[in-house]
């Protein structure tokens, strides 16, 4: 009974101490949720809001009407791209701890999402990415050089040393510019989708951001816009249970899931187990087709849990059992990947082995060579002045006398 | 030529850009079927289709940001927030994101994005609708501050900034909309008609972004302001008798500070004058950089006249507006310091 104070305050189920629990989630059997037709209503497949659309079984073997059957090949090359993101990500951060670059945010146990929805699309859909999507760029092309060299703001770094580390942009890879902003590339993907169907192409665009950022209001323009012109666009709500320490209850999740969010508008709804490869890989596809085809957005809610910190900058341990992801029901997507191929006689724990060593010098190689284009503390480095374009289109008159002031300024130093 | 008022004149824009460029579109709340709440995109809808002119959701921070994502693929957005009064729920994507995308990404994206907005008082619009909020736009780098303050100028601006691949945001005052106003609220309104500025060709010209022009020539003081209260300012210096140069500034960020400070060093005084509240507002931008390009030719302080620094007060309008007399004390203020 509630005495004095008529507010719920969300509480997580377990704090640093506590005995991780994850009774709250509902989970459904691998192969128990039904696939509906690309075309089914909205309000014939609410169902899929609620429920956890599955395909690997605990015992590895992939199940129900979600299976992609994709070829071992497709899979294995899956499995090599998810490695690379983490062994990379491992790598920059021990750089990072050893303050050869300033920040650096990890996709720790969300690998399968980068890279089967990378997978799942086109080149020539456009991707609007958060900050834990580094497997898009990397599997839209990206160098792990180029990604090294952002990330140390050096003479190779595309952001010409204007942008935190990890906040990477690809023209050529159809992946857009990190902002920072939380949620406020989610209504751009819209807007990008729009365009695409005004200009009569194929196109559709996808767009990712975290449970806690679901929050902002960006998140519900998109979905109102989204909604109301049918734009053709995957919105993705990545519900890794934790923004920084605040858990998803904290943005609404304990309510309803976050699938749910676009039900009102009509906008259909699939939560997907997000560390199981094969599920949002088909998940993917069946809102991409739907999309393409004029049925306009979907959104997806991917189950997963945030491996690490939430950056460099953070420490977990203060808020969170540290034993926690050990307990997470949905486990660790590459495990799963890989479990699954060797119960199907396509992989084995030696290959795996040689993948990751030969990965792991990959990255080596790659940290040499960006290496060479400068770092926190030799060069060569950037010029300053460089910092007065791209404001505008063309260096305007006062940008060009502030430019001559640093120069004459730097030259009396 | 056509006799234009400044509506017929931001119609004729987007009608002369739209036939030009078909990736041109339109989007707004009630731009489309009704043609805006002051009928500025009036049969658009009609003419160039329902995917080129978009009635959009009462949304504005959704409005801009869909307008960012249609510039970054290829789309050449005018965004219409229907008043300037409504613009901040917008006000992150346009800083944090219009104004940056090509700084960020070193030039791979940008989106060229024009937003345009009705603004200012003297309409009896009380707090909610009578705003100027324009000065805030002119402290964010990355983006270009417009605001017109006759037809003539209002096409050729909006041409030149739908055409910029930069981000505008395009302010409207909407009491000059259907003719100039000199700021004495008791004289019966004047129409465009015989205004020398209200002559608009048809088709397509451009007024450059980011120069200035010389309204009034004069000798013996310099008045820097734009929109509404450049009439006002032409009106004062005709009441004072004295022989004030008038410069509208049209383009408030990037500045044309060469007409300006030309203009002042013949001259020897300034006033700058703005609708906008006072404190931190752009009048002492100007102020400062005429101290600065001319401080060695003034022979009086710097004079400023803007609206007091409180919201915009409905029954107090006529009070709270710098209109004839408080222009016309400023001007004599600056002329008679020594």
């Amino acid at each position: 009974m509630i005495e004095k104070s008529r507010l719920q305050i969300p509480r997580p189920t377990a704090r640093p101490g506590d005995e991780p629990d994850f009774s709250y989630l509902d989970l459904s059997p691998a192969g128990a949720v039904d696939k509906p037709a690309i075309g089914a209503r909205t309000r014939d497949i609410e169902y899929l809001s609620s429920g956890l659309v599955r395909v690997l079984d605990d015992d590895h073997s992939a199940k129900g009407p979600w299976d992609p059957n994709l070829d071992p090949e497709q899979l294995q090359i899956a499995l090599r791209w998810m490695m690379l993101n983490r062994v990379f990500d491992e790598r920059m951060w021990q750089i990072q701890r050893q303050g050869r670059i300033s920040f650096y945010m990890q996709a720790l146990g969300e690998e399968a999402i980068s890279i089967a929805q990378g997978m799942a699309l086109r080149a020539g859909d456009m991707c609007f990415p958060s900050y834990r999507n580094q497997g898009l760029y990397m599997y839209r092309g990206m160098k792990l050089v180029d990604m090294m060299c952002q990330c140390l703001s050096n003479t190779r770094d595309m952001c010409k040393g204007r942008q935190l580390p990890i906040m990477y942009h690809s023209k050529d890879g159809n992946v857009f510019s990190i902002s920072g902003n939380l949620a406020t590339q989610v209504p751009h993907a819209v807007g990008w989708a729009m365009a695409s169907a005004i200009k009569g192409e194929d196109h559709i665009a996808a767009t990712w951001l975290g449970d806690g950022s679901t929050a902002e209001a960006d998140f519900h323009h998109a979905l109102t816009f989204a909604a109301v012109y049918q734009a053709p666009v995957i919105l993705n709500v990545v519900n890794n249970q934790w923004a920084i320490s605040t858990f998803q209850g904290t943005a609404g999740g304990q309510r309803r899931p976050f699938a749910a969010r676009g039900l009102g508008l009509g906008i259909p709804g699939l939560r997907v187990d997000g560390n199981d490869f094969l599920a949002v890989y088909s998940a993917t596809l069946w809102a991409a087709d739907r999309a393409r085809r004029g049925g306009g957005p979907t959104l997806i809610e991917l189950v997963t849990y945030r491996g690490g910190a939430h950056s460099t900058s953070d420490d977990p341990s203060k808020y969170r059992p540290k034993d926690e992801w050990d307990k997470f029901p949905l486990g660790d997507p590459v495990e799963r990947l890989k479990q699954h191929l060797i119960s199907e006689q396509n992989w084995s724990d030696a290959k795996h082995e040689a993948l990751e060593a030969e990965l792991r010098e990959e990255v080596m190689a790659a940290w040499k060579e960006a290496q060479k284009y400068g770092t926190m503390t030799e060069g060569p480095w950037l010029d300053p002045a460089t910092m007065f374009d791209d404001v505008y289109a063309e260096v305007p008159t006062h940008l060009a006398s502030q430019r001559r002031r640093l120069l004459e300024i730097l030259d009396e130093e | 030529m056509a006799q234009m008022n400044m509506i017929e004149a931001i119609r004729s824009a987007h009608d002369v850009m739209m036939e030009r460029d078909s990736t041109v579109v339109v989007l707004g709340e009630d731009v489309g079927y009704f043609g805006g709440v002051f009928r500025c995109t009036d049969g658009l809808q009609r003419k160039f289709g329902e995917h080129r002119v978009i009635d959009a959701p009462i949304a504005e921070g959704g409005i801009v940001a869909a307008a960012i994502g249609m510039g970054v693929n290829g789309l050449r957005p005018v965004a219409e927030i229907q008043f300037a009064d409504y613009i901040y729920p917008g006000f992150d994507q346009i800083v944090s994101e219009l104004a940056r995308i090509r700084y960020r990404s070193c030039g791979e994206f940008y989106s060229p994005v024009t937003i345009r907005t009705p603004c200012g008082g003297g309409i009896r619009g009380g707090q909610t609708h009578s705003q100027s909020p324009e000065g805030i736009f002119t402290h964010i780098s990355g983006i270009k501050t417009v605001m017109p303050s006759n037809p003539y100028d209002a096409k050729g601006l909006l041409i030149a900034a739908i055409e910029s691949d930069d981000p505008v945001v395009f302010f409207e005052p909407k009491r000059i909309y259907n003719g100039p106003f000199d700021g004495d609220p008791e004289k019966p309104g004047v129409s465009w008609a015989s205004h020398p500025k209200g002559e608009v060709p048809d088709g397509y010209y451009t007024v450059p972004l980011g120069t200035a022009e010389i309204v009034s020539p004069g000798d013996e003081l310099t008045i820097i302001t734009y929109g509404t209260l450049v009439h006002v300012a032409i009106a004062a210096a005709q009441a004072t008798g004295v022989d004030a140069e008038v410069i509208d500034v049209r383009t408030m960020a990037p500045l044309d500070v060469k007409t300006l400070a030309d203009s002042v060093n013949k001259t020897g005084r300034c006033m700058v004058a703005h609708e906008a509240t006072r404190f931190g507002g752009y009048g002492a931008e100007l102020a400062a950089t005429i101290q600065k390009e001319c401080f060695y030719n003034l022979e009086a302080p710097i004079g400023r006249v803007a609206g007091w620094d409180t919201p915009y007060p409905h029954a107090f309008e006529w009070q709270y507006f710098p209109g004839l007399k408080r222009m016309s004390a400023g001007i004599r203020r600056v002329m008679e310091a020594e």
